[in-house]
């Protein structure tokens, strides 16, 4: 089956006084009808840039310099604005980090609901009291669908009148509405208590199931990942360094950095264990030396890193970014 | 908005009223000239009519006895006889109020309507030539004294080109009789176009010169909370929803960019009382403005007295509509 959305060779600068910051820095993505892809990674990685390009709202000072991005066989990088925003939020809808600051504060979240049904849905009654009905109906249905009860009157409320889970239900709610093929959800519950978290991903695993869309998760959590991703990539310094499905990728991390994320989940079972964060900070991105990314925090780094470093196979339907994969596995 | 919060202000307004009797009546007692001399003039008159005219005004009294009695009064809602007149002041000062009051509105419309599309416009041309030019716009128009840029008015458009009045309200050939004291209003109301298009010619310059600053400030209101709503991560969301550009500017970005602008709106207008009295003088406008400027030389206390109290009350009443305003507009504060 061919991949719904398939990004190639994607690079996005951010120009700015200290110089130009490539945020994204020759990125590839696949992701397959129905799958989940989880995308992970430490805060700054990029993750965020990347499918901010692929939605092209990437801003001032921002650029997508280069690269291919097709959905469907589609350049998106050639579509005009107009065409552009028949896809936004009809074909690709995304969800941001926080719903708190991405729901407009003046504007009732039936508004803001219907907004979108009324930008995309053709299946609308053309005016009058029946678009009106139909609208309302609708939106009824989604608060419902994503767990907001008494929805009715609901729709009447602002954003602040939601709890933090209850507005992330309603940003997933109206990134839905218009039943796109592809979810884009921006770190969906980092910004909720664990319990809330729980529900939310629930939440967008048993949508995907029933609407059969594809999503892709964005977060910094692997464990999230293991628990909800068919498949996931792992960012770093504005690259991919692994990719492959899930349970291998957990089971065999194949890059130096992926075993250190890993590491620092706490597993069950292993329970009392400190907690191994990597150390040291994802690098400035201004002026980067050529070499891998990961050398100044790599603890198996070496000579042969210094050379710029290209992501190699890693086994089926695996690759990763590391001149150790080079080696003969003992 | 709860009753409470309502008495809350008014009671606010007490001391406030205090202060500025007290001041108004601290300066017009420093202020060098005596309103018998000016009444007088060079008339001939003998120093007992002299003195019984004093007597009449209640000035040969010592200055804190005559601020208590004007305080007794005022509080019976009588503030006293203008000088000038001989009426009560509150008549004088009704008489004039609706010129003061359409003149203000309509600069007010203007700068409104003239300030919002500049500075959104100026806002997603960021950096642009129309921007800079609207900064450099707009820093003049703080800047001009509200007498040069009227007198200029009048040079060009009265003087030079002949297309618009030189002053006043009206011309002696449209006078209509008033009804509610609002000429735009009252010649419709009478039915007499030509007259509400000369009423309409009169009002334009003294409106832009009253309004110039306002739009001024307005504008650049406008323009920098306009982009600092547009960093916003809801107008991202509401892009991401694929909406109209023009429903993500002017219904995500400019519904929440207009808050501080009509606040400020509203506050302003009462800095549109001080730049009346100015205006009015330029432009011949028989409104409040021009009275008490005319009042302060004639040193025709009363009057003064009385029209400052009556600012400070408008100046309050407008600060608190700017909260009413604000709690409307923004759904997350509530009073
Ligand atoms: N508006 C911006 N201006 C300058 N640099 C930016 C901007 N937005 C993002 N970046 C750069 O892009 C990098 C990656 O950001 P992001 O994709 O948001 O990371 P992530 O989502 O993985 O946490 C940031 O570290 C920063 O250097
Ligand atoms: S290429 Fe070298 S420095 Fe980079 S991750 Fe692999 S071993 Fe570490
Ligand atoms: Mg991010």
């Amino acid at each position: 089956m061919s991949a719904l959305l398939e990004v190639r060779g994607l690079r996005t600068v951010f120009h700015t006084r200290a110089g130009e910051v490539w945020a994204v820095d020759g990125v590839d993505v696949e992701v397959r009808r129905g799958e989940c892809l989880g995308i992970v990674g430490e805060s700054g990685s990029g993750k965020s840039v990347t499918f901010a390009s692929v939605m092209g709202l990437v801003r001032s000072p921002g650029r997508v310099a280069e690269g291919q991005i097709l959905f469907e066989g589609r350049d998106l990088r050639a579509l005009s604005l107009r065409e552009m925003r028949a896809v936004r939020g009809k074909e690709i809808a995304m969800t941001m980090q926080d719903a708190l600051t991405a729901l407009n504060p003046a504007l009732t979240v039936g508004e803001q609901i219907r907004e979108a049904l009324e930008a995309h849905d053709e299946t609308l009654p053309a005016r009058g009291q029946p678009r009106r009905a139909a609208i309302r109906a609708k939106s009824v249905e989604m608060l419902g669908l994503v767990g907001i009860p008494s929805a009715e009157s609901r729709l009447r409320q602002y954003p602040h009148e939601f709890s933090g889970g209850m507005r992330q239900r309603i940003m997933i709610a109206i990134a839905l509405a218009c039943r796109p093929k592809l979810l884009i959800a921006d770190e969906p519950t980092t910004a909720l208590d664990v319990t809330i978290q729980a529900q939310v991903l629930e939440l967008i695993t048993d949508i995907r199931a029933r609407l059969g869309m594809s999503v892709v998760l964005i977060t910094h959590d692997l464990g999230v990942v293991a628990e909800h991703c068919d498949r996931v990539m792992v960012m770093y310094a504005g690259q991919v360094v692994e990719s492959g499905p899930t349970a291998e990728v957990i089971a065999t991390p194949r890059h130096p950095y992926t075993r250190g994320l890993l590491a620092s989940i706490p597993r069950p079972g292993l329970r009392g264990q400190p907690i191994r964060p990597i150390e040291g900070q994802v690098p400035d991105l201004i002026g980067m030396a050529p070499q891998c990314r990961f050398y100044s925090r790599c603890p198996v780094r070496r000579e042969a890193c210094l050379a710029p470093v290209a992501m190699r196979p890693a086994g089926a339907g695996r690759s990763a970014r590391c001149v150790l994969l080079d080696e003969v596995p003992a | 908005m709860s009753l409470g919060k309502l008495i809350e202000r008014l009671l606010q307004l007490v001391p406030v009223l205090l202060g500025v009797s007290l001041i108004v009546f601290v300066m017009m007692a420093l202020t060098p000239g005596d309103p018998v001399q000016i009444m007088i003039g060079d008339q001939n008159i003998t120093p007992e009519q002299e003195d019984a005219l004093r007597r009449g005004l209640g000035l040969d009294r010592p200055i804190v006895e005559r601020f208590f009695v004007f305080l007794g009064n005022a509080m019976q809602g009588d503030f006293g006889q203008s000088f000038y007149h001989r009426r009560p002041v509150a008549d004088v000062i009704a008489e004039r109020l609706p010129a003061t009051i359409e003149l203000s509105l309509v600069a007010l419309i203007v700068a409104l309507v003239t300030a919002i599309p500049l500075g959104v416009l100026a806002a997603i041309r960021k950096n642009s030539i129309f921007d800079k030019l609207a900064t450099v716009g707009s820093l003049l128009g703080v800047s001009l004294p509200g007498f040069w840029f009227g007198i200029l008015l009048i040079m060009l458009f009265a003087v030079q080109w002949h297309i618009l009045p030189v002053s006043g309200r009206i011309g002696y050939s449209s006078e209509i009789e008033t009804i509610t004291g609002f000429l735009l209003i009252d010649t419709l109301l009478r039915g007499n176009l030509p007259a509400f298009w000369d009423a309409v010619k009169h009002l334009i310059l003294p409106a832009v010169t009253l309004g110039l600053p306002m739009t001024a400030i307005l504008m650049r209101v406008t323009r920098t909370s306009m982009l600092e709503v547009l960093r916003q991560d809801y107008v991202t969301f509401a892009d991401a929803k694929g909406l109209s550009r023009r429903r993500v500017l002017f219904r995500h970005a400019l519904k929440n960019a207009l808050i501080p602008t009509v606040s400020v709106a509203a506050i302003e207008t009462g800095s549109l009382l001080g730049g009346n009295m100015i205006v009015e003088t330029v432009f011949g406008w028989p409104g409040l403005g021009r009275l008490v400027v005319e009042s302060i030389f004639l040193r025709n206390y009363p009057l003064v007295q009385a029209a400052v109290l009556l600012y400070a009350v408008i100046y309050v009443g407008l600060n608190f509509f700017a909260d009413i305003l604000y709690t409307i507009l923004n759904p997350r504060v509530k009073l």
